[in-house]
C-alpha cells in the first residue's frame, strides 16, 4: 500500500467503537424465549477493531494521533482500555444515564458533538455495522451531523496529497474514492487482523490517565435530544423465531460409510435422486 | 446540518416513497421489489405510491419502474447525480422529504441505501428501522417495521410513532417483485432541487465490477455448495465445484472464505451477502455464526460437513458429518460417480415437479 | 519508550513475593504474567508452608485465600491392592510458623499478585515475555517483539520449571529429562461435608497425604492427596528419565492411582473438574542455574528450588522466600553502585539467611537416593509382606516380627547388608 508520503496526513484520527456481547455466545433462553446478556462477554464490536487496526496502520505508515471514542456504561472501559494496549494514544468514554435507550439518532448526534469537543479531527472511522444493533446507520449518521464527505464499507484508505482515497465494496464491484479530510469512513469487517495489545499498551493503561469520561453535561449535549424518549423507534416487541425443525441426523467415524448415510437420507428424503 | 426541530403534526405527512435505486441505466431488483411491497402498503393506507428517481437521463427508467406498481415518480436531474454519491444524494432526499412530507420512505438495504439511509435520517431526525423482512401497520396507523436482530435468532417489532416520515431499508429478495405492466398508468414529475458543485464532496475515481463467473448462480440454484475458512486454500474450491457439478447445483461460500481473497465476493452467503434458499444447502468448513445462518437458514434441507463436532451450524443441520472435508468430500464425490455409473439415473436435484 | 527500575517476569509465587519485596523498597517494578490472570496458568491446588509469611506479610491469614489448615499428616505405602499407612495428627502444626495449608492457586496466586499491586507494582497480565533486551553485553529489560520492549536496570526471572528465559540469558543449558520430573494434578469435587467426616476433619481442618510404592506403578515418584474445602487435589510426580524410558503415559499412571482402593475409599463419589499437567524441577540443588549475572536474577523454579525429599513437598514457599531474597538483593547491589553480577552475587547470602540453600544443600541426596528403584518397587512391598504376616492369625503359628523381616527381605532379594545401607542413606539424607 502507498501513501503520497507523511505531508498532508492526518493530524488526528476519532475511531468510534462500541462493546458488544459476543455475537458466538448469545443464546435464547429456551424458557423465557429472549436472548440471555448475562455473563456472555464482550469484545470490542468487530468491525470497529478493523476500524482500529487500519487507523493504527496508518499511524504506523504515516504517524498521526488516535482518540478512540465510545459512548456507554463504564464497562465499555475493559474495550477502551484495549484499544489504547492496542496502540491508540487515548480514548474518550462518553458515559451519562440519560443516554440509555438511545436509538441511532440520537446516538450519532451525542457522538457527533463528542467529537467536536474532541476537535482538530481529519479522520472518523467507524465500523461497518454492529454485530448487536447491526444497522451501520450511526457512521453516516455522524457524517450527516457534522455535514462531512462519508465514505462508506471501506477495505482500505491511502492519503495521497493530503487527500483520502479510499476503497469501497459494493455489491457488483469495487469502487475507489476520493475526498478531501476531515471526512468520515465506515470499515469493513475483516479487511485486516487487528492486532493484539502489546506489553507497552498494557503499561500505559496501568499508568492511567487515557480513558476520559465525558458526561452529557461536559460535552453541552441537549438532555432533550438523547435517551429513550428521544429517540424516534421504540422496539414494541420481540419475537423469537422458530426455524423448522430439522432432523438434525450426525455421522461420525469412517467418512466412506457416513458418506454413504448421508446419500441414502438424502436420496430416502427426495432431495437428491438415485 | 440537522434541523434540531420538535418533530412536526404527523397528520401532514401523506404517501409512500420508495427510493430508486439504479446502476448503470438499470433499476436494482430490490428497487421493484420495494415496489411491490409499497405498493401493498399504500393501498392499506388507502394513500399513493412515488418513486423518487435522483438521477441524470433516467426518464425511461422512471416509465419503466411505474410498470412495476407505482403511481408516480419524482426524478430529479442532474448531472451531479449521474452516479450514486452520499451528500448530494441526501440532500435531493431531505429536501423532497421536506417539501412533499411523505409519511414512509422505503429504501433498499443495499450498501447505497444504507449510506443515504443512514446520513438522512440524522439530518431528518426520524426513525429509520434497518434491514426489513416484513411490515404491518398498527391499529394507530403505524407502521409495524419489522427486522432480525441477532443475525435471524429473533425478530424485533420497530415502531416510529412520533416521527415522520417512518423510514426502513428492506432486504433484498425477501419480497418478490410484482409483474411488469408496461401500461401502467403513472406521472412523472420532474422536480428541482438546488445542488451546486460544493455539494460534491467526494467523486467516484475508478469503478471495477466484479465479474460474474458464468453458469448457475447460488441464488437460482436449487442446490448449493458452500464453502468456508475451513477450505483453507482457493484451489480446494475446485473440489467444491466438482461437487456442485455432479449435483445440478452453484458453489457459494462465506464470508471468511471471500474475505481471504478465496472466491468472489459475488457468491457470499449472509447477512451482507445473498439470502439463499436451494432444496439442500451444503455447508463445508463453516462454522455458522450468526451473520452466515442469517443468509441460509431456510433453505430446505442442510447438510453440514465439518471437523467440530460443537460447530454451531450442526444444531440447525438435517443431515451433518463430523469429519475432514479433505476426506468426506472427496467420498462423496467419488460415491455419486459411482452411483452415477451404476444407476439408471442421475443423481441430481428432483424437480420441484416431482416432489 | 516505557521504563521500571526491575521487571519480573512470571506471577506465580516467586515473581509476586519479588515484585512485593521490590515495590516496598521503592523499586519502580513491573510484573508480567502470560496468563490472563495470577495463577490462570498455574497447577490448581497444593500444600504452602506458610513460614515466609511471617516475615512478609504478617497479617496474612487475615484475607488470604486458604482452603484448610493442615492438621493431619499421612504417609501411604501402596501395593497393587493394599497399603499400609502411618497417620501424625498435629493440632498445633496448624498455628505458627510451622503451619501450612491447602490452597488453590488460580485464588492464591491472584491473592498474592494483589499484594504485590497494593505495594505499587504494576501488574501486566497476558503477555508472554518472548526474550530478554541485552545492551552492552548485559540484562537491560525485556522484548515481547521488534516494537515492544520495556527497558529496567534488572530482571527477576520467575517463569517457574520450564523457564526459556534462564537458559536465553545464558545461565544455564537446556534441561535434561534426569532434572525433570513430571507433575499431574486432578481436582476431584466433594461436599465440604463430605470431605470433613470422611477425613474426620473440622471445617477449616485439612489433610495431607503422600503416597509411595505402586502409586506411580513402581517408578520413581510418589502420589500427593490435600484436602481443599470443597474439593480435594489428588496428583503424582514421576521421573521423566522413567517415564520414557519404560514408555508409559503419565495419564495412565494417574488413572491406576485414582482406581486404587486405598485412593478410591478417599475421593469416593467425587467428580474429576480439572486435570493438569507441569514439569517439576527434581534435582533440587543438583540442577541450579547460575543464580545472577549482569542485571539478572533467578528465583524460583525457575532457578531449581524445590525439595522433594519423599516427606515433604517444598515448592512454594521456597520461590516466596527466593523472590523476598532478591528484593533484598536488588536494594543491596543499588547501595553497592548498581546491578552488576558483583552486586547481585548477595542474592545468595540472602537466600543463606532464610535457609533456602542450607535446605536445598541439606536435601541435594534426597533426589538420589528417592532414585533408587527399591525404595519405590521393593520396601513398599515387603513391608506389606510383613503387615500381611504380622496381622494374620490364622493358626498357622506366629513369627518373631525380626524374623518376618530377613525373611520377607532374602525373599526380595535384597542382601542384608544392603538394606541396612539403604536405611543409614535414607536416615542421613532426609
Ligand atoms: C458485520 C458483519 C457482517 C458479516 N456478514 C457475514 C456474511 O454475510 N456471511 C458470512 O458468512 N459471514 C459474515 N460475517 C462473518 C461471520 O461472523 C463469521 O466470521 C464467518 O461467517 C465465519 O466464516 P467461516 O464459518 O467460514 O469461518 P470459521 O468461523 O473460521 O469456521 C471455519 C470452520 O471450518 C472448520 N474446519 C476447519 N478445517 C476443516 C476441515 N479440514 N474439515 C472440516 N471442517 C473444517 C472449522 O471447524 C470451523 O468450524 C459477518 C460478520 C460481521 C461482523
Ligand atoms: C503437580 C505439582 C504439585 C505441586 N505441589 C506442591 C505443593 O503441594 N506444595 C508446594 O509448595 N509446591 C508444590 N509444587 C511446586 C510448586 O508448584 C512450585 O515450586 C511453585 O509454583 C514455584 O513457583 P514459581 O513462582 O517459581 O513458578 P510458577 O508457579 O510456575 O509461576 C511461574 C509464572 O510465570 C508465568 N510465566 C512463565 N513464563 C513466562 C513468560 N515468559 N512471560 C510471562 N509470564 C511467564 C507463568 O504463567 C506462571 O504464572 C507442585 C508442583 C507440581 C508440578
Ligand atoms: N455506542 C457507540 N459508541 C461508539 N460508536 C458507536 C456506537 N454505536 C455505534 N457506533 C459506531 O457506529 C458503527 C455502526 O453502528 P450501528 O449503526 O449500531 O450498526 C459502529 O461500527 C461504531 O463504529
Amino acid at each position: 500500500m502507498t501513501d503520497g508520503g507523511t505531508a498532508g496526513r492526518p493530524r488526528r484520527i476519532v475511531v468510534c467503537i462500541k462493546q458488544v456481547p459476543r455475537a458466538q455466545e448469545l443464546q435464547v433462553d429456551p424458557v423465557t424465549q429472549t436472548l440471555k446478556r448475562v455473563g456472555v462477554p464482550s469484545e470490542i464490536n468487530p468491525p470497529d477493531a478493523n476500524a482500529l487496526e487500519m487507523a493504527l496502520q496508518l499511524k504506523d505508515r504515516l504517524g498521526t494521533e488516535i482518540v478512540v471514542l465510545s459512548m456507554g456504561p463504564t464497562s465499555f472501559d475493559e474495550s477502551l482500555e484495549r484499544a489504547v494496549a492496542m496502540g491508540a494514544d487515548r480514548s474518550v468514554l462518553l458515559t451519562d444515564r440519560i443516554l440509555g435507550g438511545s436509538d441511532t439518532v440520537p446516538t450519532a448526534y451525542a457522538l457527533s458533538e463528542t467529537i467536536q469537543k474532541i476537535g482538530g479531527y481529519d479522520l472518523l472511522l467507524c465500523g461497518e455495522e454492529t454485530t448487536d444493533a447491526s444497522t451501520g446507520h450511526v457512521g453516516p449518521g455522524i457524517a450527516g451531523h457534522l455535514d462531512l464527505p462519508q465514505i462508506t464499507y471501506v477495505s482500505e484508505i491511502r492519503i495521497v496529497d493530503g487527500k483520502v482515497r479510499a476503497r469501497r465494496t459494493a455489491e457488483d464491484g469495487t469502487e475507489w474514492w476520493g475526498t478531501t479530510m476531515p471526512c468520515l469512513c465506515t470499515v469493513n469487517f475483516g479487511c485486516n487482523r487487528p492486532r493484539e495489545p502489546t506489553l507497552t499498551g498494557k503499561i500505559r493503561v496501568k499508568r492511567g490517565g487515557l480513558v476520559t469520561h465525558w458526561s452529557c453535561a461536559d460535552v453541552g449535549i441537549d438532555p432533550k435530544k438523547v435517551g429513550l424518549f428521544n429517540s424516534p423507534t421504540i422496539v414494541a416487541k420481540v419475537d423469537t423465531v422458530r426455524l423448522p425443525s430439522r432432523s438434525g441426523q450426525i455421522f461420525s467415524g469412517e467418512p466412506g460409510a457416513s458418506v454413504r448415510k448421508l446419500l441414502a437420507s438424502l436420496v430416502a428424503d427426495r432431495v437428491i435422486a438415485a | 446540518m440537522t434541523d434540531g426541530h420538535p418533530p412536526e403534526d404527523k397528520t401532514h405527512f401523506h404517501g409512500v416513497w420508495v427510493f430508486l435505486e439504479h446502476r448503470k441505466q438499470g433499476l436494482r431488483d430490490v428497487s421493484a421489489q420495494l415496489i411491490g411491497e409499497g405498493r401493498r402498503l399504500a393501498d392499506l393506507r388507502g394513500t399513493t405510491l412515488t418513486g423518487v428517481l435522483p438521477g441524470h437521463g433516467v426518464d425511461d427508467l422512471a416509465r419503466h419502474a411505474i410498470g412495476y406498481g407505482l403511481d408516480r415518480v419524482i426524478v430529479v436531474d442532474d448531472p451531479i447525480l449521474e452516479t450514486y454519491a452520499s451528500r448530494p444524494y441526501a440532500q435531493v432526499m431531505a429536501q423532497l422529504i421536506r417539501r412533499h412530507k411523505p409519511e414512509i420512505v422505503l429504501y433498499g438495504a443495499s450498501k447505497n441505501g444504507r449510506d443515504l439511509g443512514g446520513r438522512l435520517h440524522a439530518i431528518l431526525e426520524t426513525g429509520l428501522a434497518a434491514d426489513c423482512v416484513k411490515f404491518d401497520v398498527d391499529a394507530e396507523g403505524n407502521l409495524d417495521m419489522i427486522r432480525p436482530s441477532f443475525g435471524g435468532k429473533s425478530l424485533a417489532h420497530i415502531l416510529c410513532k412520533k416521527h415522520r416520515p417512518q423510514m426502513a431499508s428492506v432486504r433484498r429478495n425477501v419480497f418478490v417483485a410484482p409483474p411488469h405492466d408496461p401500461t401502467r398508468p403513472g406521472e412523472v414529475v420532474r422536480e428541482a432541487v438546488t445542488l451546486t458543485p460544493a455539494d460534491v464532496d467526494a467523486a467516484l475515481l475508478e469503478f471495477e465490477e466484479f465479474t460474474k463467473e458464468g453458469g448457475l448462480q447460488p441464488e437460482q440454484a436449487d442446490i448449493v455448495v458452500s464453502g468456508g475458512y475451513g477450505m483453507r486454500d482457493p484451489k480446494n474450491f475446485a473440489m467444491l465445484q466438482d461437487l456442485a457439478d455432479l449435483l445440478g447445483g452453484a458453489v457459494a461460500a462465506s464470508r471468511k472464505a471471500v474475505d481471504s481473497g478465496w472466491v468472489p465476493k459475488m457468491i457470499q452467503v449472509g447477512q451482507t451477502g445473498m439470502t439463499v434458499r436451494p432444496k439442500l444447502y451444503i455447508a463445508v468448513g463453516i462454522s455458522g455464526a450468526v451473520q452466515h445462518l442469517a443468509g441460509m437458514q431456510e433453505s430446505d434441507k442442510i447438510v453440514v460437513i465439518n471437523l467440530d463436532p460443537k460447530a454451531p451450524l450442526f444444531e440447525i443441520a438435517d443431515y451433518g458429518i463430523v469429519g475432514d472435508l479433505f476426506e468426506v468430500v472427496p467420498e462423496m464425490i467419488r460415491q455419486l460417480r459411482a452411483l452415477r455409473a451404476t444407476g439408471a439415473s442421475v443423481p441430481t436435484a428432483v424437480p420441484a415437479t416431482a416432489r | 519508550m516505557e521504563q521500571f527500575d526491575v521487571i519480573v517476569v512470571g506471577a506465580g509465587p516467586a515473581g509476586s513475593a519479588a515484585a512485593l519485596t521490590l515495590a516496598r523498597r521503592g523499586f519502580s517494578t513491573l510484573l508480567v504474567e502470560r496468563g490472563r490472570s495470577p495463577g490462570a496458568k498455574g497447577m490448581f491446588g497444593g500444600r504452602i508452608y506458610a513460614w515466609p509469611f511471617a516475615e512478609l506479610l504478617p497479617e496474612w491469614a487475615k484475607d488470604c485465600p486458604i482452603e484448610r489448615r493442615v492438621v493431619r499428616e499421612n504417609l501411604a505405602f501402596l501395593t497393587d491392592d493394599a497399603s499400609l499407612g502411618i497417620s501424625f495428627d498435629a493440632p498445633k502444626m496448624a498455628q505458627g510458623r510451622g503451619a501450612s495449608f491447602t490452597a488453590l492457586r488460580a485464588k492464591f496466586d491472584a491473592w498474592f499478585a494483589k499484594k504485590a499491586q497494593d505495594a505499587g507494582a504494576v501488574l501486566v497480565t497476558g503477555i508472554r515475555v518472548d526474550d530478554l533486551w541485552r545492551e552492552d553485553g548485559r540484562v537491560r529489560g525485556v522484548f515481547v517483539a521488534p516494537n515492544d520492549r520495556v527497558v529496567s536496570d534488572l530482571v527477576v526471572i520467575a517463569e517457574g520449571a520450564t523457564s526459556t528465559l534462564v537458559r536465553k540469558a545464558g545461565l544455564k543449558a537446556d534441561l535434561e529429562p534426569r532434572e525433570v520430573s513430571v507433575g499431574v494434578k486432578e481436582t476431584v469435587e466433594l461436599p465440604a461435608e463430605t470431605i470433613q467426616e470422611r477425613f474426620g476433619l473440622s471445617e477449616t481442618e485439612g489433610a495431607a497425604y503422600v503416597f509411595a510404592g505402586s502409586a506411580s506403578l513402581g517408578l520413581r515418584g510418589g502420589g500427593f492427596l490435600y484436602t481443599n474445602r470443597a474439593s480435594v487435589s489428588l496428583g503424582l510426580v514421576v521421573s521423566s528419565e522413567d517415564l520414557s524410558r519404560k514408555k508409559v503415559e503419565i495419564q495412565e499412571i494417574q488413572t491406576k492411582f485414582r482406581m486404587h482402593p486405598a485412593v478410591q475409599r478417599l475421593i469416593r463419589g467425587g467428580k474429576v473438574v480439572e486435570y493438569s499437567a507441569h514439569l517439576v524441577p527434581e534435582l533440587g540443588a543438583g540442577m541450579m542455574p547460575r543464580l545472577s549475572g549482569d542485571g539478572v536474577l533467578v528465583v524460583g523454579d525457575a532457578a531449581g528450588f524445590l525439595i522433594n525429599n519423599g516427606y515433604t513437598f517444598r515448592g512454594v514457599d521456597l520461590a516466596i522466600a527466593s523472590g523476598v531474597a532478591a528484593g533484598e538483593a536488588a536494594e543491596a547491589a543499588r547501595a553497592a553502585g548498581g546491578m552488576t553480577a558483583a552486586n547481585l552475587k548477595a542474592y545468595e547470602r540472602f537466600l543463606h539467611r532464610r535457609n533456602v540453600l542450607t535446605d536445598l544443600e541439606r536435601f541435594r541426596r534426597a533426589p538420589l537416593y528417592l532414585k533408587k528403584d527399591r525404595l519405590f518397587n521393593v520396601y513398599p512391598r515387603m513391608l506389606m509382606e510383613i503387615a500381611e504376616r504380622m496381622y494374620t492369625v490364622d493358626g498357622s503359628g506366629k513369627e518373631r516380627l525380626f524374623d518376618v523381616v530377613l525373611d520377607e527381605a532374602a525373599s526380595a532379594g535384597v542382601p542384608k547388608l544392603k538394606m541396612l545401607l539403604d536405611l543409614l542413606q535414607g536416615a542421613r539424607s532426609m
